[in-house]
């Protein structure tokens, strides 16, 4: 069963649907207890990085993910709740986040090096290209995501990178870290690698999973 | 390297999409969720779905054709057509849909544009402009009620201030070459295009698939949208991706 945390900010019913197509119990929820039960959680989140945390440290949730990801059970953010992930977010101010991941998030200069001017927000399909081995990215192709997005995280600056996608800079597109996971893109909107990355998600949360034997395998 | 975006746009009047009655191989040609299966499976980027429902209930029924689409489909998509308050954005948004677009509502009060991406972001909200050509002062003049009346506004000013107020993402429809088929207005695709630093949607005048080209490589659009040649079968998704890739442009 995984939860998908319900604090006010987000496309909350298209991953629920998403999980639901493959097959995975999934339920919306702000209640600290039955998340704490998940056997994976799913911080969504659009909107911006400062109302997004100041709504995760109203409602105590900044303290239940962190106790959460203790347990080492299974957690992915999605988009601004991947971002949330990291250390700071340079959006309206400097504004510290869940720093479960090392980095910051910045703003897209929509200048280029040669000082052409490009469109933010970062908005279309665009191409993953993989850089680290992980559960996550087991048995799919490099291919295209939906990406909507103004911030990002320098992929050049980051070794939590798992797969990175171009837009002038290079940007963080999976990200990864024991059992803490974001991406960047909408995989709930991402046709059919979407689909099979959050599949690959939810095999972390089935029991004696392949990703336990990833895990003992890259430990040993 | 991102990729330039077709997107087919799709009339729904009282929950059911209208004009889609060349599929004939689809049990029901005005079910939503057929349709967007048929252009996701054809490749589609995305998907426009514009309410022209004339009746207050009838726009209550879109809700339920957004939830429809979110429930079986990994494809993004927008709806216009009637939001004309915070409340109608936070509706069709928590239904699933992933942007919502402003037209007439967001030139009689463009706070609005400002609320709606203050509250979901600045990539939720899209302004759709209708733009007509205007002899008299030079330019393109904003029309509003679905084209029906002029406004003092000229386009390229009203593309910024929408911007500026919040706006991430332009859905620019040409009225002069809307119905002609003979291209997409590059003129003013380019004009606006230049004019922001936000994803433009270039909208009326495809007649064939190599127009499309046209509208990325020389109207400098981000994404190009069509209804009747897709809906009458003149051309299809593949075709368009085809012909647009022939040309280098990157495509999905």
């Amino acid at each position: 069963m995984i939860g998908i945390i319900d604090y006010g900010m987000g496309n909350l019913f298209s991953v629920e649907k998403a999980l639901e197509r493959l097959g995975v119990e999934a339920f919306i929820s702000d209640d600290h207890e039955r998340l704490r039960q998940a056997d994976g959680l799913i911080l969504p989140g659009v909107g911006a990085f400062k109302d997004a945390m100041d709504l995760l440290n109203e409602n105590g949730l900044t303290k239940m993910i962190h106790e959460y990801v203790q347990t080492g059970k299974p957690f992915l953010g999605i988009c601004l709740g991947m971002q949330l992930l990291f250390e700071s977010s340079e959006e309206n101010g400097l504004t510290n986040g869940l720093s479960l991941l090392p980095g910051k998030v910045i703003r897209f200069s929509g200048v280029d090096r040669k000082g052409e001017s490009y469109k933010v927000p970062h908005m279309g399909w665009n191409k993953l290209r993989f850089d680290q081995d992980s559960p996550l990215l087991q048995g799919v192709d490099e291919d295209y995501v939906y990406f909507v997005h103004s911030f990002y995280v320098d992929a050049d600056q980051s070794d939590v990178v798992l797969a990175e996608a171009n837009y002038d800079v290079n940007v963080a597109a999976v990200v990864g870290k024991e059992n803490v996971f974001g991406m960047q893109f909408h995989p709930e909107k991402s046709s059919v690698m979407g689909m099979q990355l959050l599949r690959n998600f939810t095999k972390l949360t089935e029991k004696g999973s392949t990703a336990d034997e990833f895990y003992n395998l890259s430990r040993n | 390297m991102l990729t330039k975006r077709i997107i087919p746009c799709l009339d729904v009047k009282e929950g059911r999409v209208v004009k889609g009655i060349q599929f004939v191989e689809l049990r029901d040609a005005g079910d939503s969720v057929e349709l967007a299966r048929f252009y996701d499976e054809q490749g589609a980027d995305e998907l426009v779905f514009l309410d022209i429902s004339a009746s207050h209930e009838g726009r209550k029924t879109m809700v339920e054709v957004v939830k429809a689409v979110a429930s079986e489909l990994a494809i993004p998509f927008t709806v216009g057509g009637g939001i004309n308050s915070l409340e109608d954005m936070k509706r069709i948004l928590r239904a699933g849909a992933d942007k919502v677009s402003l037209n007439t509502a967001a030139v009689l009060r463009p706070e609005l544009i400002t609320e709606g991406a203050n509250f979901y972001g600045s990539q939720c909200i899209v302004v759709a402009i209708d733009a007509k050509y205007d002899e008299e002062i030079g330019t393109w003049r904003v029309y509003t009620h679905g084209g029906r009346k002029a406004t003092e506004r000229d386009v390229i000013s009203w593309a910024k201030e929408a911007v500026e107020r919040g706006a991430g993402e332009l859905l620019l429809t040409s009225m002069d070459a809307d119905g002609e088929k003979k291209g997409f207005n590059i003129a003013l695709t380019k004009a606006v295009s230049e004019a922001v630093s936000v994803p433009v949607i270039a909208s009326g005048g495809a007649g064939n698939a190599d127009h499309f080209a046209e509208a990325f490589l020389d109207g400098k659009a981000d994404a190009a949208l069509a209804a009747s040649i897709f809906h009458y079968k003149e051309t299809s998704v593949a075709e368009v991706k085809e012909s647009v890739k022939q040309r280098g442009v990157c495509i999905r």
